[in-house]
């Protein structure tokens, strides 16, 4: 069984993020930069997977500028066989990134692609739906426990309310939620090993589909500022004041 | 210009969030019909009709819609799409896991999480957990949106009479297969639609002691009860407890955070909260610098004073 996981390199979630003044975007010169972190469970996930025995190979594939090949090295150092880079500068739409993926899976035909519900960046939480339609496989969203069984996957999913488990027959696309699993740090000596490991590049233009952007940004901005309030000396002193805002 | 709003419901009661979403419609479009799907969807129907605006309800149930399956939901509302230019869908798990595959079926992109509506092209929406806005503008012929409800005031439940329609009813998708579901139950107020919200953190220390510290606070306030990523993880309270950039969005009139640091990825979720609470032995925490009331001290002394005090 095959594994692709898609993975998308972002600023590091630890980094406070700073919007830039002339307002075209966020600031994203000398910030350090990571792996999503929702990729990064879909990665252990699929390691796990191969470590038990189920997959027997994982690609990796990353679609962004060249630096991308960081975090497709991480990747590696994870366990992930080989990877893909689809070098591009240009910030290519869920839509634009799902039909790639479309075109790369025709030609690596997975039978699991596992992938981050949402990329900390641009927060859509769009490209596994998107991927899972335009491919016509069966999607399960927000994954939080993953069981394999013959040609199904039995998903358990974070939803309103609490738990949902659905059955997806294979192939199919998996998007990961917080609680799945609790990813490895990469050892030394697998890291150096990852620096082996095949990893191809490629463009854009080697699929032929239209990653024309849809959307317009027009401008980005800070968010209003919400400033510190008053330190209370105890709990009557708050319900105090809460009585005073009109809140109890 | 039509609109196409997706109810969100219980089964059995139109949530709030629906008439919220029913809100940002109206700023696109006077025409505006609502589709309930899934089960007891003639009852909620009824009251999606009463709501304030709305032309027309439509009706749709099978096996795929009631058990909340993705393709099968996607499937009914693109087929109904060639009728609206813009489709707007609650910014929900269930509403986030759908979105994409109706914007997918037709070709355009998804606009998620919409915070305001400037035009019928142009809408703002937080990136970067809410650290930046983005104002963004459509090329596409139809547009696809989430809509955030904590941002929108609602519409008025009462006053309308619109007509109730059954639609289509969309073959069941072969692939996937409804298993099972654990819902939390409980009497409080929903998470999204609370006045009052307390939340606990990783100070609890246990599941233990989340229930006997934050629940019997947030039932003296009549309050719903929310918890940090971290408390989550560490299993003292329930998944759908998560407030946070990837957890729920809630913005109450009161929000009490106990034992909670304010990680950047909470305060996304809690910040346009009216007043903020915050209870921490850590006078250094990130919370404070949001708070408007900020009580350092020890959560095992704070809480049984404020219920005191509260009487």
């Amino acid at each position: 069984m095959k594994i692709l996981v898609p993975v998308k390199r972002v600023i590091d979630y630890n980094v406070k993020v700073r919007v830039k003044a002339d307002q075209t975007g966020v600031d994203l010169a000398n910030v350090k930069m990571s792996m999503n972190p929702f990729d990064e469970i879909a990665v252990e996930e699929a390691v796990r997977l191969k470590e038990a025995g189920i997959a027997t190979e994982i690609v990796a594939v990353s679609i962004g500028v060249a630096q991308s090949e960081a975090i497709l090295r991480t990747a590696l150092a994870m366990g992930a066989d080989r990877g893909l880079l689809i070098q591009t500068d240009q910030d290519i739409e869920p839509l634009g990134i799902a039909k790639l993926l479309k075109a790369v899976i025709a030609e690596e035909t997975p039978n699991i692609v596992l992938m981050g519900k949402q990329a900390i960046d641009g927060d859509n939480n769009a490209t596994g739906q998107m991927l899972s339609t335009l491919l016509g496989w069966p999607q399960a969203t927000f994954a939080s426990k993953v069981v394999i069984e013959g040609d199904e996957a039995k998903v358990t999913r974070e939803v309103d309310g609490g738990l949902q488990t659905l059955g997806v027959k294979l192939p199919a696309v998996i998007t990961t939620d917080l609680r799945l699993n609790e990813p490895r740090y990469a050892s030394l000596p697998n890291i150096m090993k990852a620096k082996k490991k095949p990893l191809d590049t490629k463009s854009v233009a080697d699929y032929g589909v239209d990653v024309a952007p849809r959307l317009k940004v027009l401008k980005v901005t800070e968010p209003p500022k919400r400033s510190a309030g008053i330190k209370v000396a105890d709990a009557s002193a708050l319900v105090a004041n809460l009585k005073t805002a009109g809140v109890l | 210009m039509a609109v196409l709003v997706i109810a969100d419901h219980d089964g059995v009661t139109l949530r709030d969030s629906t008439l919220k979403v029913l809100t940002a419609a109206k700023a696109l479009s006077a025409d505006i019909d609502v589709l309930v799907y899934g089960a007891g969807s003639a009852t909620v129907a009824a009251q999606a009709a009463k709501a304030s605006g709305v032309r027309k309800v439509l009706t749709s149930e099978s096996a795929g819609l009631n058990a909340d399956i993705a393709e099968d939901v996607a499937a009914l509302i693109a087929g109904l799409a060639a009728g609206y230019d813009a489709v707007a869908i609650p910014a929900s798990a269930s509403g986030k896991n759908f979105a994409p595959r109706v914007a997918a079926l037709l070709d355009v992109s998804i606009i998620s999480d919409v915070i305001e509506v400037i035009d019928a092209k142009t809408f703002v929406r937080p990136i970067y957990a809410g650290n930046a806005l983005e104002t963004v503008q459509t090329s596409d012929a139809k547009v696809v949106l989430t809509v955030r409800p904590t941002t929108f005031t609602a519409v008025a439940a009462d006053g309308g009479s619109a007509a109730v329609e059954a639609a289509s009813v969309p073959a069941d998708f072969a692939g996937t297969r409804f298993v099972g579901e654990e819902k939390v139950t409980s009497d409080r107020p929903e998470l999204g639609a609370a006045k009052v919200v307390v939340s606990g953190g990783r100070a609890l220390g246990s599941a233990d002691e989340f229930h006997a510290v934050i629940e019997p606070l947030a039932d003296k306030l009549g309050a719903a009860v929310g918890a940090s990523r971290a408390a989550v993880d560490a299993g003292y309270a329930p998944n759908d407890y998560q407030v946070g950039q990837t957890g729920k969005v809630v913005a109450p009139a009161l929000y009490i955070a106990v034992g909670i640091s304010g990680a950047i990825q909470h305060l996304a979720g809690m910040k346009d909260s009216k007043v903020i609470v915050a209870i921490n032995k850590d006078p250094e925490a990130p919370i404070f610098q949001i708070a408007d009331y900020g009580l350092v001290e020890d959560y095992k002394t704070a809480v049984p004073a404020l219920m005191a005090a509260l009487g």
